[in-house]
């Protein structure tokens, strides 16, 4: 559990390098969860701008997940990112949508 | 915290009705590296007989008391996994180093699959080792043809064993054995007459054995999935992608979570060697539909290719547009002044 915030600690998703830390034990630079964490938010940031949503980090393991009119909700991985931020932009969130990789492209 | 290679191995053995699930596991579990195997069977279908033939093999055997061990009785198999902790824990029953799970005929593997990762105390204690699934050299084309169960059964699979080929004429054999090469390129398909303990490494080598899993890739990786889809009356494809320079694991993760969100339900199967952009050393995904297992690695690449390669089994989804979503992805993570940061 974090001392600070209270929220209970899960395992790491699948996606995060420190799920596994053996599977990427033969990096050549040096390597921080927190910079992963940063780096995810900004690959994620120009994706959910193509459905008007934005994402920040949030206590020590989670994301917050906004609006532009200020709604937010907290998510905990990135598999339940995709289910919360189809709720708050009431769109489909497709990574084969033609538009969607025109946007990221442009 | 248990690493999750030290986690104990389950397999998944299935196949359709009859097609020998048992038999095979009759001839596995005498080998001496799996004298330590508890297999739950389940009561649909082959009533008792499985059991008590089973519990000959395997005397720590457990049958599970009700119906179909996926979605309706699911609950059965996580109680049943919790139990199995419980009584070793005290004592009960001796030590096991690994778990068989041999569903009915009709069940789909993957909610078995997702039992393991779904429940937290069965994920602190079990892992996902290979799924095998029997097809019969007689009635399988049929039952293919026929059945969707069956078509999962074998296109989630990491090895296919032909049976019976001894009663079926050698055109059969051979229909039945590129049929299931054209579904799942990178499952091995094996001759049933033909498996004998000996050949234990058909369950203990997976991705996170110490020892199979360089064995495991050079399966997926022999197996030549094609590169063009190979595109069945079924709509389901399989095809394999190569990306020639490193991929970022930030944006993969990003790409595949949304993709296995939106398409979850028609990619059967998804495994790679990956090429991670910083890592020395190959990484390895395992999914089956909306489930990925945590990566894995190989210690060193298997030959001089450093491409990442990605083989997919999946039911009505473009190979192109895959390819083109996952560049555009990755292109993301080296191109920082398109992300307005």
């Amino acid at each position: 559990m974090c001392a600070l915030c209270g929220m209970l600690g899960g395992e790491a998703h699948w996606s995060e390098s420190n799920a596994v830390p053996t599977a990427f034990a033969a990096r050549r630079e040096a390597h921080t969860r927190q910079r992963e964490r940063q780096t995810r938010v900004r690959l994620l940031n120009a994706v959910l701008r193509h459905y008007g949503l934005t994402v920040t980090l949030w206590a020590a393991n989670s994301y917050l997940l906004s609006t532009r009119t200020g709604r937010t909700e907290i998510v905990d991985e990135l598999a339940h990112l995709w289910t919360v931020a189809e709720r708050l932009s009431s769109k489909r969130c497709d990574p084969l949508d033609d538009q969607l990789l025109r946007g990221m492209g442009g | 915290m248990m690493s999750y290679a030290e986690r104990i191995p389950v397999n998944i053995v299935t196949g359709f009705l009859g097609s020998g699930k048992t038999t095979l596991l009759q001839r596995l579990l005498r080998a001496p590296r799996l004298s330590n195997v508890v297999v739950l069977v389940n009561e649909f279908g082959e009533i008792g007989l499985d059991h008590q033939l089973l519990q000959a093999v395997a005397e720590s055997a457990v049958l599970l008391e009700n119906g179909c061990l996926c979605c309706a009785v699911r609950g059965d198999l996580r109680q049943a996994l919790r139990d199995l902790i419980s009584r070793r824990m005290r004592g009960d029953i001796p030590p096991f180093n690994r778990v068989v799970i041999e569903t009915s005929g009709l069940a789909d593997p993957v909610p078995v699959a997702y039992t393991l990762l779904a429940d937290p105390v069965i994920r602190h204690h079990f892992r996902l080792s290979s799924i095998v699934s029997t097809v019969d050299a007689v009635n399988g084309l049929a039952q293919l043809a026929a059945y969707p169960e069956a078509m999962k059964q074998v296109a989630v699979a990491d090895r296919l064993i032909l049976t019976k080929t001894d009663l079926a004429e050698a055109s059969a054999v051979d229909a039945a054995r590129g049929r299931l090469h054209a579904l799942n390129p990178s499952a091995p398909v094996v001759i049933g007459i033909d498996i004998g303990a000996e050949q234990d490494a058909l369950l203990i080598d997976d991705i996170y054995d110490t020892e199979g899993r360089a064995r495991e890739v050079s399966r997926w990786l022999d197996t030549d999935a094609p590169a063009a889809p190979h595109v069945h009356t079924d709509d389901i494809q399989s095809f394999s992608l190569t990306f020639d320079g490193p991929l970022d694991w930030t944006a993969f993760g990003i790409w595949a979570t949304m993709l296995l969100h939106r398409h979850g339900s028609d990619v059967l199967r998804l495994k790679g060697l990956l090429n991670v952009q910083g890592v020395d050393t190959p990484v390895l995904i395992n999914g089956v539909q909306h489930i990925v297992h945590p990566p894995s690695h190989l210690d060193a690449w298997p030959d001089a290719d450093r491409r990442s390669r990605l083989i997919f089994i999946v039911r009505g989804l473009s190979r192109q547009r895959l390819e083109q979503s996952l560049a555009a992805f990755n292109a993301l993570a080296n191109a920082p002044a398109a992300l307005g940061a």
